[in-house]
This record gives structure tokens, sequence and C-alpha cells, in this order.
């Protein structure tokens, strides 16, 4: 459906996205994961047609964007990180110029009426979009996206400044697309990805640091087990002591424990639980354990190892 | 493109902006109107036609840009120029869809505008080639002023930046060759008259049919909208 070749966006001397290729098939939902400033919006406009690549090929659905622009564009639905939507028009109003504006063959009322009903946006057709929440903006928005029937939708910050009922709301309107489009989904929140996306490609400072699946990226992170201990403790003792423990692969003191006491960043070996050892090792030699907590194994840990080693 | 037209034009309606420019317009008009040819006519006989029409095309300069600043640069500022920009319609549909609307209103300001001539030829005798070539050559100048006012609105985010640069190119266009009798070079005295969109203008109101001047406004609202076109095209390949 989207297949992107060694693209790459300069703007004079700065490289905003830098030799990036991957490719989304339909009904698969991905996830386009980056720190602010990465290169998401970028890589998106370029998707869209809305800012030319200075290198590499889009080919979206067979078609390639830059020789066959208007079939290109024909099968991209694209939601931006504001939703472009005019605020003195009505909502009706609204849907039908970008009915005319996307040239849409498709029967007029029906086609608009499924729009509305998969967004939830019809039973306010009347209401001038200035009134309207900022959610409802966002529906709008993608039911913009939706009209002519694109094969492949493309979402800058869908959930960006929604309220946590109208984000869960959200992310289930992009499981429904994601059975029969493409969908790409840019975001900073983790979470999101995780609840929704089949397969994350995470960007940092214009490179593709990864690509894959969501359940493997996070599989490889939850077999190795990191608990943070505080203890109060003389640190050396400790440490030594904890060390010993069978399955512990390294220990280390991490700042910010309490006076009179010591935390540490303890990781083991896969499928050992070190909770247990620790405790007693700790009762025997009188050490009262002040908090023990597992980091969850998500893919914080993942973004923050993959994004830091960058090179540049 | 049909779809930006509607759309453009609905928006001046439902804003004030329309009405605004209609109405300031005829007030304008019919103020100059009075003045210079009824009143004139009945106290000396003679009625000035041709400074009512410097008088309607100046007042177009101050107020096309009313029309024309909101045009791009407002959907630049709002990011709904991602949504055309994204669409199949191309730039210049887009440029054309807007400057179609802008032209409407213009037109109909200047068709009703026109009644006035209808008021006097009920009861006098005015010479219709005239009052008809200067009206032919407002709505030429028009065309071209809304095609500078797009082009300076494709340039900016900023609506009123937008409106005071429009101006300022205009009356640019309107006055420079007013510089001519100030300059002693005659090659730059030439240049100046051939630019200026005002004396070419004096022909249509004395009378004269120009067919230079024709050509010459059409070229103008051709170059600023093929600019307009290129300022798009050179933004997404930045």
């Amino acid at each position: 459906m989207i297949k992107a070749t060694h693209l790459t966006k300069r703007y004079g001397s700065f490289t905003a996205v830098d030799d990036i290729s991957f490719t989304v098939g339909e009904g698969e939902i991905v996830g386009f994961l980056g720190p602010n400033g990465a290169g998401k919006s970028t890589t998106m406009n370029m998707l869209t047609g809305y800012v030319s690549a200075t290198a590499g090929d889009i080919e979206i659905d067979g078609h390639d964007l830059l020789t066959d622009t208007a079939a290109a564009k024909k099968s991209i639905g694209y939601l931006p990180e504001l939703p472009p939507v005019y605020p003195e028009m009505t909502v009706g109003e609204y849907l039908d110029f970008v009915y005319e504006l996307k040239g849409c063959t498709l029967p007029r009322k029906q086609h608009l009426a499924d729009v509305c009903e998969v967004t939830k946006t019809g039973d306010s057709l009347k209401r001038i979009i200035k009134n309207l929440s900022k959610g409802y903006r966002q529906r709008i928005g993608i039911a913009q996206a939706l009209i002519g029937d694109p094969k492949t939708i493309i979402l800058d910050e869908p959930t960006i400044g929604l309220d946590p009922r109208q984000i869960i709301e959200m992310r289930n309107l992009i499981r429904i697309l994601g059975r029969d489009h493409a969908v790409i989904l840019s975001t900073h929140i983790l979470g999101e990805v995780q609840s929704v996306c089949d397969r994350l490609l995470i960007i940092n400072r214009g490179r593709l640091v990864a690509d894959e699946k969501t359940e493997v990226i996070t599989t490889r992170l939850s077999g190795r087990l990191r608990v943070r201990a505080t203890v109060a403790a003389p640190e050396k003792q400790l440490l030594s002591a904890v060390r010993a423990i069978n399955g512990v692969l390294r220990a280390d003191p991490v700042a910010g424990g309490e006076p009179g006491a010591v935390t540490l960043l303890i990781e083991s070996e896969p499928g050992v639980d070190i909770r247990r050892p620790l405790f007693r090792v700790c009762a025997e030699s009188g050490w009262p354990i002040l908090a023990l907590e597992q980091p969850g194994a998500d893919l914080e840990n993942v973004f923050i190892s993959l994004t830091a080693k960058d090179p540049r | 493109m049909f779809a930006i037209y509607k759309r453009e034009l609905r928006s001046y309606f439902v804003t004030p902006l329309g009405y605004v420019f209609i109405a300031v317009f005829l007030a304008a008009a019919g103020f100059a109107f009075s003045i210079l040819v009824i009143f004139n006519a009945l106290t000396s006989g003679r009625s000035d036609v041709d400074t009512y029409f410097t008088v309607v095309i100046f007042s177009f300069a101050i107020l096309l840009p009313l029309l024309t600043m909101k045009s791009f640069a407002d959907e630049r500022r709002t990011r709904t120029e991602q949504l055309l920009l994204t669409s199949r319609v191309s730039l210049p549909g887009m440029v054309m869809g807007k400057f179609f609307a802008a032209y409407t209103v213009f037109g109909a300001a200047m068709l009703a505008s026109c009644l006035f001539f209808i008021v006097l030829g009920r009861y006098g005798s005015p010479n219709g080639a005239r009052i008809f070539g200067s009206v032919l050559a407002v709505f030429l100048v028009g065309g071209a002023f809304i095609a500078i006012g797009l082009f300076v609105s494709s340039l900016t985010e900023n609506q009123l930046v937008a409106a005071v640069g429009t101006i300022a190119v205009m009356l640019f266009f309107l006055v420079v060759g007013f510089l001519s009798s100030y300059v002693s070079s005659p090659a730059l005295r030439a240049v100046l008259g051939w630019v200026s969109v005002y004396s070419r203008f004096q022909n249509f109101t004395s009378g004269i049919f120009d067919p230079a001047a024709i050509i010459y406004y059409l070229s103008l609202c051709f170059v600023f909208l093929f600019g307009t076109v290129r300022v798009f095209e050179s933004r997404r390949w930045a």
C-alpha cells in the first residue's frame, strides 16, 4: 500500500529525514514513533505530497507519488497535526466541500452518511465548526480523511489534545479503520502504539532506528527482568550481597534514594525472579527493604535505549 | 477548482467581508458619482466621468486587498492549506478557484455601480462608448489587482501584512506613471509610462480604445497568478 524507499528531506544544510525506507501493507496499523522534532511530521508530509522529498521514492497503492500524482493522492486520506477545518463552515458544508474537492464519485449521500457513522459526526452536521470541541474537530478531521474511501490513512498525532475518554474513542476508531485500510499514525505517546499498532517504526533525528512488530519489541525487553529496590543498608555491603545472588546480571546504585538508604537497579537473567532471594538476603543482614518495584517492561525502555545510542 | 471557488465565494458572504466590500465600494462610488457626475452636470453642465473612474480605480486599490488578504495567508495560518495541497486539485486549479471567487465579488460590486449610468442615461445623454471603455478597463484592472493580492497573500501567513503589502504594490503600479514627469532620462520615462496601470487607464476614460492596454492588463494578471503558483511550488520543494 505504502512503499517509501530511501526517503530524504533536507532543509538547507539541515537533514530532517535521512534515508528512511519502509512499507506498510493493507490491514496493518503502523505506529510512527519518535521524540518531538524527530522528523515524523516531515515524513508524513512527504507521504501525502504536501512537501516534496529531496531524494527517494514514494509509492502509494502502486502509484508513484511524483509521476502519477493524482492517482496516488486519491489513495491517501490524511489527517494533519491540526485538523484542516474551516471554522466558519458547518460540519455538513465542510464535508460536502471535501467531497467535491477530492472529486469523489461515490454516491454522495450514502458515502457521507457512512463516513459520519464511522466517525460519529452525523448528529451535528448543522453546527458551525468554530463552536465545536477539539475532540470533535479531530473526528471531523478523520471524517475528512475517509471521504473518497482511500486505501491508506495517515494520521499525524491523532490523539493529541484529547481528553482520556476521547482518546479511548479515537483508538477504537483507529482499530476499526485498521481492519481494511493501511494506517500510519504518528505519536510520541508510547502507550498509544502499544494499544493499537501492529508494527512500529521508531525514528530519531531523522533516522529509522527500528522497524519491528510491536510484540517483538515488547517481548525483547520483558525477557529481562528489572527491579528497583530501596534498602536501608550500607551501600558497599549491600552491593556485594546483591551481586552474589544467583541470577543477578548487574546491580547499580541509582540516584534519588532516601537518606540512609540505597536505591539499586537490579537486572536479572531471563526467567529469574530475584525479588524473593533479595528479601532473604536483606532479612538475614537485618536491612529493611523500604521500596521494591518492577519498572514495567514497556516501550519506554526500548525507546530510550534505541534513541539514546544514536551515533549523532 | 469549482469546489474551491464555491467554498471561497460562500466564505465571503458567511463572514461580513463580502458585504463590507460591496457596501463600502458602492458608498464611495456613489458619493463620487453624485459629486463628480451629477453635481457637476447640474452646476456647470459638464459631467466629469473620467475623474469618477479614477476614484473607482483608486478605491478598488484600497478595497480589493480586503478580498484577497485572507485567501492564502489564512489557509496557511490555520493549516487548512494542507487539505488543499494534498488533494488532487492542481496548484493552478487552486489559484484559479480563489481568483474567480474574488473576481465574482468584485464583478458584482462593479456591475451594481453601473446602475448609476442607467440613471444617468434617463436624464441625460452620456457618451456611451467612453463609459463602456472605462468600465471594461476597470474590469481588466480589477483582475490584475486581484492577481496581485493573491500573490502577496501567498507570501505571508499574516492577513494584515498581506493587505498592506497588496495596497503598496497596487499603488506602485497606479502612481508609477506620475514619477515620469520628474525623471529626465527618456528611456526611464518610457519604462515608467509603460509600467503604469493608470496612464493606460486614462486612455479609456478619455474614450480611446487601447488594445495594447488590454493585453498589458491581462499579462499583469497572468504574471501574478503564475507567480502565485510558483510560490506554492517552490515552498513544496524548499
